[in-house]
């Protein structure tokens, strides 16, 4: 069952020297599961977690044929329609924790403010909300971590809160943007198991969008392929060793692998066609 | 034609083949955006105008800036002869204001040169010693500070006495410390800098380092700063002039010109306003260029 | 990687001194920039080309009376040793004496201060309410007309000598149009009306209930109050639009439109929240300006302020009075920097 359809997503941005196309013409289709979208930075990928949200800000241009979320075009919403939309329906986590929420609102604030936005509840339902969401990341003390202040959280803490807060309104599809790149290496798994626990728990669809192919791969259940603002692949993640386009086959070549030691990594050479071919289609054919 | 084109050319180079060219490359690069924001040009143009102005003084005024006609006194706008009118004694108010100009500019010119030189020699030696030289240095440059810029000036006025050197001398005591602050901030920045440790293994003393790296990166950030401080000069000088500190009559200080009018001001409008027009006129000329230059040399202060 | 809070804990369990020990470093760091403002005043004092004894005594004194004068003032003294008297004699709040009138200059001081408080305060008020709303919109509907008008009046604000303008006003104002009183702070028919408590004109008339001249001394307060809030407004609404600007682009800002939120709910809340720390220390700067810029306002309209006592005094050379008013001024500053540093701690969690 497709949750959520974009077509022919277009991200534009007018510069002096002239207009500049961060995404061009992307596809893909996302029912209950975990999509992985992978490029390299530039490539277009969190513009199109941003564009789907329509939080790109002007001068930015978005343009799609349309994005459907079960069934009601979110480009034709007016604004106050879409904040409706988001939070509730679809929510977003970014990369980093410490920038991420607001450094001088306590956390308790920010987690019952987004709950209090989309139900018409007292503030004591939103604490208890709150308190059961951030147990629900694994956090031991949560009344502690109410009072506090983000930038007295680690990392690993904050981004877990960041996960709690955005999926407090209980929304359908949460677009994940680089959730571990600041991340240590050593707290990344302990997130990841995390989001995933609650976004299939709760039958929910997950944009993951990353640079670490490895990662994704591993993670998801889809792979778009992204390159210079287009799909250039669109595989099964656990056939991703078969994908057949060469930007894919040089970035696995390019990763050092336990069961394959080779003396030397390939460097990835680009070929100017692979930004000029136009998208590959990630709609799912059963959708 | 073609001349000028290999020269643009040579100056848009992305590889440029030595220090002088890649330092006049980025200079013409600089040029181009500045000359691409109007307003910028706008303030140049006004600039260069009152730099032909103050230069070609006696040319362009139509009589003496002293001279007195009592039985024509106070004339209105466009009096005969008299573009601007005149004045209490009779003077011709657009030559008493194209003669100002060179005053403006002599003030400006001084505490351009006095405070920032004065602010970068205390920043980067701070900043480049530290330890207690810093703790010291920086105390004084916060004293300075807490002190208000223009009651400050009026004591030093008042212990040096009034006169155009001593206003420029008062100003320029007040208007150093902020400069002093920068060039500070850019050596610390510097000095922990590979390169300059790398100079340093090649045998580079203190004194070398100081003149010939960390100096050169001060400037462009420091013109900057210049170039906004000027309005606030003029109009700290022309403050001066009009408290009557600074330039004395019968000179055609502007500020000085629209205190002596100011006695005027409900009957014979024109004798205050004229001159404050003039000094509007320059600051916010210095203004607009401070603002372009600073998307030029400093964009990450600058709108994006 | 543990669960636990580590700086939360670190936070309750902390001992005392760790709160204490910035409050005592701001604390030393104000003495000193105390001690080195009355150093400068001190020196400049000692080097102006006038005699302090003969501006004691009279140009005719005899040598005799002379020498016991200079005795008795400290001047054979070391140069340190006169400046620890006179640091003990400020710190007394003894400024000396005026030469110009023979009373203590701070009775003076006392007396002409409030009536540069007066007018800095409404002109803050006005440069606050209007420039931070103004800079909040221009940052927002950056490039719009909104924004351009908000450069234009910074622009203005920032090139316009502030004299000038004043006068332009009075022409305009109460020349032309009548619309306002004209210098000094009431009419001569209202003067000794009602009695100085505060020594503001606006406080003391509603204290005592005299609407009268509470109408007339707003009249004559309106336009050198606006002046001066026009001055604050132009710097007040650069100032919050660039630190707008800045916060706009933070990612917290996304998360809080990612929440749903309206735009205008994420600028008030959120933003504002974050400029709020920058914003006291600007508007603190600028009241200390205002009540610096009042020197030359206070000329031009005939307010018997601090900056007009400090330029009468100095143009008939009453050294005695025109440092006291730079020391009190100066220390003005001081204060209003220390509190704007004082606010910061309390409203920026990550001060603490």
């Amino acid at each position: 069952m497709t949750l959520l359809e974009v077509e022919d997503l277009w991200v534009k941005f007018p510069t002096r020297q002239g207009i500049f196309e961060a995404v061009r013409g992307v596809s893909f289709s996302l029912g209950k599961e975990r999509l992985g979208i992978v490029g390299e930075s530039g490539s277009g990928k969190s513009m199109t977690g941003r564009a789907i949200l329509r939080l790109i800000r002007k001068p930015g241009i978005v343009e799609a044929g349309h994005i459907t979320l079960e069934g009601t075009d979110l480009m034709q919403l007016s604004e106050k329609e879409m904040r409706k939309v988001r939070g509730q329906r679809i929510s977003m986590v970014m990369q980093d924790p410490k920038f991420s929420l607001n450094p001088v609102m306590t956390i308790g604030a920010q987690m019952m403010e987004a709950y209090l936005l989309h139900k018409n509840t007292s503030k004591t339902q939103a604490r208890a909300k709150s308190l059961e969401m951030l147990k629900a990341v694994s956090i031991s003390d949560p009344e502690r971590v109410m009072r506090a202040y983000p930038h007295e959280m680690s990392g690993g803490m904050g981004q877990r809160i960041m996960i709690a807060m955005m999926l407090i309104p209980d929304p359908q599809i949460l677009i994940a943007d680089e959730p571990t790149s600041a991340l240590d290496v050593s707290v990344q798994r302990q997130v990841l198991d995390i989001m995933d626990r609650l976004v299939t728990e709760r039958g929910m669809g997950l944009i993951f969008i990353s640079h670490d192919l490895n990662l994704v791969a591993e993670f998801c259940d889809r792979v778009l392929i992204m390159y210079a603002g287009r799909v250039v692949e669109v595989c099964d993640a656990d056939r991703l060793h078969e994908a057949k386009h060469p930007y894919t086959q040089g970035l696995l070549n390019s990763l050092p692998r336990i069961e394959d030691p080779r003396k030397h990594l390939v460097a990835l050479k680009r070929d100017d066609a692979w930004a000029e071919a136009p998208s590959v289609s990630g709609v799912k054919a059963d959708a | 034609m073609s001349d000028v084109q290999t020269m643009r050319a040579w100056l848009l180079t992305d590889t440029p083949s030595s220090r002088r060219h890649a330092k006049l490359a980025s200079l013409y690069k600089g040029w181009l955006t500045l000359r691409s924001n109007t307003m910028a040009m706008f303030g140049l143009a006004i600039l260069v105008f009152l730099g032909l102005v103050a230069l070609f003084a006696p040319l362009l005024a139509p009589y003496d800036w002293m001279a007195q006609d009592l039985g024509n006194r106070l004339q209105p706008l466009g009096a005969e002869g008299h573009l601007l009118g005149t004045d209490s004694l009779g003077r011709d108010i657009l030559s008493r204001l194209i003669y100002g100009s060179r005053i403006t500019l002599y003030i400006v010119a001084l505490v351009a040169l006095i405070a920032p030189i004065a602010g970068l020699l205390v920043g980067t030696v701070s900043g480049y010693a530290g330890g207690w030289v810093d703790v010291v240095l920086m105390r004084i440059t916060d004293i300075f500070l807490a002190f208000p810029r223009l009651v400050l000036a009026l004591a030093f006025v008042a212990a040096l006495g009034a006169g155009i050197e001593n206003a420029v001398l008062a100003i320029s005591l007040t208007a150093w410390p902020p400069y002093a602050r920068i060039a500070r901030a850019e050596t610390l920045t510097i000095r922990s800098s590979d390169y300059i440790s790398a100079i340093r293994l090649q045998g580079a003393g203190p004194l070398r380092i100081i003149m010939k790296h960390i100096w050169p990166l001060c400037i462009s950030s420091l013109i900057v700063r210049v170039t906004l401080d000027m309005a606030g000069i003029i109009l700290a000088a022309a403050g001066l002039g009009f408290l009557g500190l600074g330039a004395q009559p019968p000179s055609p200080e502007w500020g000085a010109m629209i205190a002596e009018g100011r006695r005027f001001i409900l009957d014979h409008w024109w004798v205050a306003t004229m001159p404050g027009l003039a000094i509007f006129t320059v600051s916010l000329a210095f203004n607009l260029l401070g603002d372009g230059l600073r998307d030029v040399l400093d964009p990450k202060d600058g709108n994006q | 990687m543990a669960d636990a809070p580590v700086t939360t804990e670190r936070r309750s369990t902390a001992p005392l001194f760790s709160w204490a020990k910035p409050i005592v470093f701001t604390l030393g760091s104000v003495a000193v920039t105390m001690l080195g403002l009355l150093f400068v005043t001190f020196i400049i004092g000692r080097v102006m080309p006038i005699d302090p004894v003969l501006a004691v005594l009279g140009e005719r004194a005899s040598q005799e009376a002379y020498d016991a004068t200079y005795k008795a003032m400290g001047l054979d003294q070391p140069l340190l040793v006169q400046f620890f008297y006179y640091l003990t004699d400020v710190l007394r709040g003894d400024f000396g004496m005026s030469i110009l009138n023979a009373r203590p200059v701070s009775e003076d001081i006392a007396r002409v201060f409030p009536a540069t408080l007066e007018l800095a305060t409404i002109g803050i008020i006005i440069g606050v309410v209007l420039g931070v709303p103004l800079g909040v919109v221009a940052a927002v509907k950056r490039g719009s007309w909104i924004d351009q008008i908000a450069r234009v009046v910074a622009l203005v604000g920032y090139s316009m000598p502030i004299f000038w303008l004043g006068l332009m006003g009075l022409l305009v104002f109460y020349g032309i149009l009548g619309w306002v009183g004209g210098p000094g702070r009431l009419d001569i028919f209202y003067e000794d009306i009602v009695p100085a408590r505060t020594g503001m004109i606006l406080v003391d008339s509603a204290i005592a209930g005299d609407w009268s001249v509470f109408r007339n001394a707003f009249s004559h307060i309106v336009l050198p109050a606006s002046l001066l809030g026009y001055y604050s407004l132009a710097y007040i609404s650069r100032m919050t639009r660039s630190f707008m600007l800045e916060q706009l682009s933070a990612e917290y800002v996304t998360t809080a439109r990612v929440k749903g939120m309206s735009e205008w709910a994420v600028i008030w809340v959120h933003v504002f929240k974050n400029i709020r720390v920058q914003l006291i220390t600007v508007i603190a700067l600028s009241y200390a300006n205002l009540l610096e810029g009042s020197v030359l306002t206070e000329i031009i309209f005939s307010w018997p302020g601090i900056g007009s006592y400090i330029t009468t005094s100095l143009l008939s050379a009453d050294m005695n009075a025109v440092l006291g008013g730079t020391v009190v001024v100066g220390l003005v500053f001081i204060v209003l920097n220390v509190f704007s540093d004082l606010l910061y701690r309390v409203f920026d969690p990550r001060s603490k």
